[in-house]
């Protein structure tokens, strides 16, 4: 851990300026791509891309803000690959996961700094992301694949928008969590602090490395 | 003219069905054209585009296949007859004005695509968004992208004419007659009477009428001497369907996918009314958000 986690305002650094960066980088991006997206979802949400400065600007940008998307998921591989790899302790995370939905926390096994549903979040968004670019890069250049790849661009049209009906999941129970249920989360990605007690309560392995390393370095 | 579908179209369509007005459709009678290609330039002339560059590959066809500029295109096959010995298969390929069409069915942008009451599908260029998904609805490969207008355009069946009265420019241009134009009914009767006549006089025995059902029939109908191999005069499909893929993503998806977002939207909102926030108890050291110590 190269971070100086524990600040001197008494609080506890949870995401960098740099994760924070990244991280409104790719929300902001999908947020465009959702919204873009459900207009060329339904006739009945096309109204969107009017109000986004019409049909063929939200078609035009849609595939840019795609690859601006891809490349933060790409950027939060590099930052937080280790971090989100699976652990032995996350089979019981998730056995337990109904006593985390019943906000009984005191039930769950302490999480290291990404618990095991943040961790099925990124990864969910990472391969999601994936298959939503090369299926996009298809999309995007229609003239380009000829009349006898049609298969491609027929595989594309479905699975596009079923690799985003998964992310719309993820991306709704992530907002959800980020702002109503988990009180300070949102701080944590707009200032970069949470408390101590947070840190304690939401990723107590975590926060016991940060007080080890910090007594190691006195 | 009276408009029956309109493409990425909330609601109903303002005026459908108000009155009745007849299919038109054209006929072409492959065995009595001659590949002289007038329809091409009759197609270019009154739709304003200039002659687009050929290439040559030993045969007649000039260029592989339609263009955006370029809706009307002879397509050649030397084809190996087993009794008759060599034949050349020519076919004028463009839109084939399907009843039920793929390009419509799959489009997303409001008003880009309409059916008329009379069959014609029409591209409406100032409201397309370029995205390219008619060319993957459509099982005839005729909806071409400009890259120039970042539009996509195909064949009107001169619906400008034909709104006055007109015949399409193609079918006045064709020096042989075998390009017919009027009504559905009318130009059925004809191909029937047509093909008849080839299996019991000219001896093409398999000698039928392409009006491909899979896609409702077509405004555009062909009498072929062999219609069990349609795929013989260029590539023309033999069960021509929507794409099981777009019907898929249209159709179930679109309802599982609404229904799972409008549940999902219900199910966090009931979460959050009966278990409520997560909030962590702060204790002295809390320190101040942000702040400096």
């Amino acid at each position: 851990m190269s971070e100086q986690y524990l600040l001197p305002n008494g609080r506890v650094l949870r995401y960098s300026f740099h994760e924070r960066m990244i991280h409104w980088l790719a929300a902001v991006s999908y947020v465009y791509l959702l919204l873009t997206g459900l207009a060329f979802w339904s006739p009945w949400l096309f109204w969107i891309a009017v109000v986004l400065g019409g049909g063929t600007i939200s078609r035009e940008l849609h595939p840019w803000a795609g690859l601006i998307f891809v490349y933060a998921t790409f950027i939060m591989l590099r930052m937080w690959g280790t971090q989100m790899k699976e652990t032995p302790s996350d089979k019981a995370w998730w056995e337990n996961v109904r006593y985390y939905i019943r906000n009984e926390d005191a039930k769950m096994p302490s999480a290291d700094r990404f618990n095991p549903g943040q961790k099925l979040l990124f990864w969910g968004f990472f391969v999601n992301g994936i298959v939503l670019l090369l299926t996009g890069v298809v999309l995007w250049f229609p003239n380009y694949v000829p009349w006898n790849l049609g298969f491609l661009r027929l595989i594309s049209i479905i699975l596009h928008p079923i690799s985003a009906l998964f992310t719309i999941a993820l991306f709704m129970i992530h907002v959800y969590m980020g702002t109503a249920m988990e009180r300070g989360a949102f701080g944590s990605v707009i200032r970069g602090d949470v408390s101590r007690a947070w840190m304690e309560h939401h990723h107590r392995t975590f926060y016991e490395k940060i007080l080890k390393e910090s007594a190691a370095r006195k | 003219m009276e408009i029956r579908a309109i493409s990425g179209h909330a609601g109903s369509v303002p005026g459908a069905g108000m009155s009745r007005d007849y299919d038109v459709c054209k006929l072409i009678d492959v065995t009595t054209c001659i590949g002289c290609k007038a329809c091409e330039v009759a197609c270019l002339e009154w739709n304003g585009y200039s002659f687009s560059e050929t290439v040559f590959n030993n045969s007649y066809q000039t260029m592989p296949e339609t263009a955006w500029n370029y809706w009307n295109l002879i397509k050649f096959n030397e084809h190996e007859h087993p009794e008759r010995g060599m034949m050349l298969l020519m076919r004028k390929d463009q839109c084939m004005h399907c009843e039920e069409p793929g390009c419509l069915e799959a489009c997303p942008a409001d008003g880009a695509i309409v059916q008329y009451m009379n069959g014609i599908v029409d591209f409406q260029q100032e409201h397309c968004i370029g995205c390219g998904y008619c060319m993957s609805g459509c099982p005839f490969n005729i909806p071409k992208f400009s890259a120039e207008a970042r539009k996509v355009f195909k064949c009107t069946l001169c619906v400008d004419r034909v709104s006055a009265g007109l015949e399409p420019a193609c079918i006045k241009s064709c020096p042989t007659g075998c390009l017919h134009f009027g009504s559905k009914d009318d130009m059925k009767f004809l191909a029937e009477k047509r093909a008849k006549q080839l299996r019991e006089v000219s001896g093409f025995k398999d000698a039928g009428v392409y009006d491909p059902s899979g896609v409702g029939g077509t405004h555009v109908m062909y009498v072929l001497h062999d219609a069990t191999q349609p795929e013989l005069y260029g590539g023309l499909p033999k069960d021509p369907h929507i794409p099981w893929t777009v019907q898929l993503w249209k159709h179930p998806l679109k309802w599982i996918g609404n229904f799972g977002i409008i549940a999902g939207a219900v199910g966090i909102f009931a979460h959050y009314l009966r278990f409520g926030p997560k909030i962590v108890k702060e204790d002295e050291q809390g320190g101040t958000p942000g702040g400096k110590p």
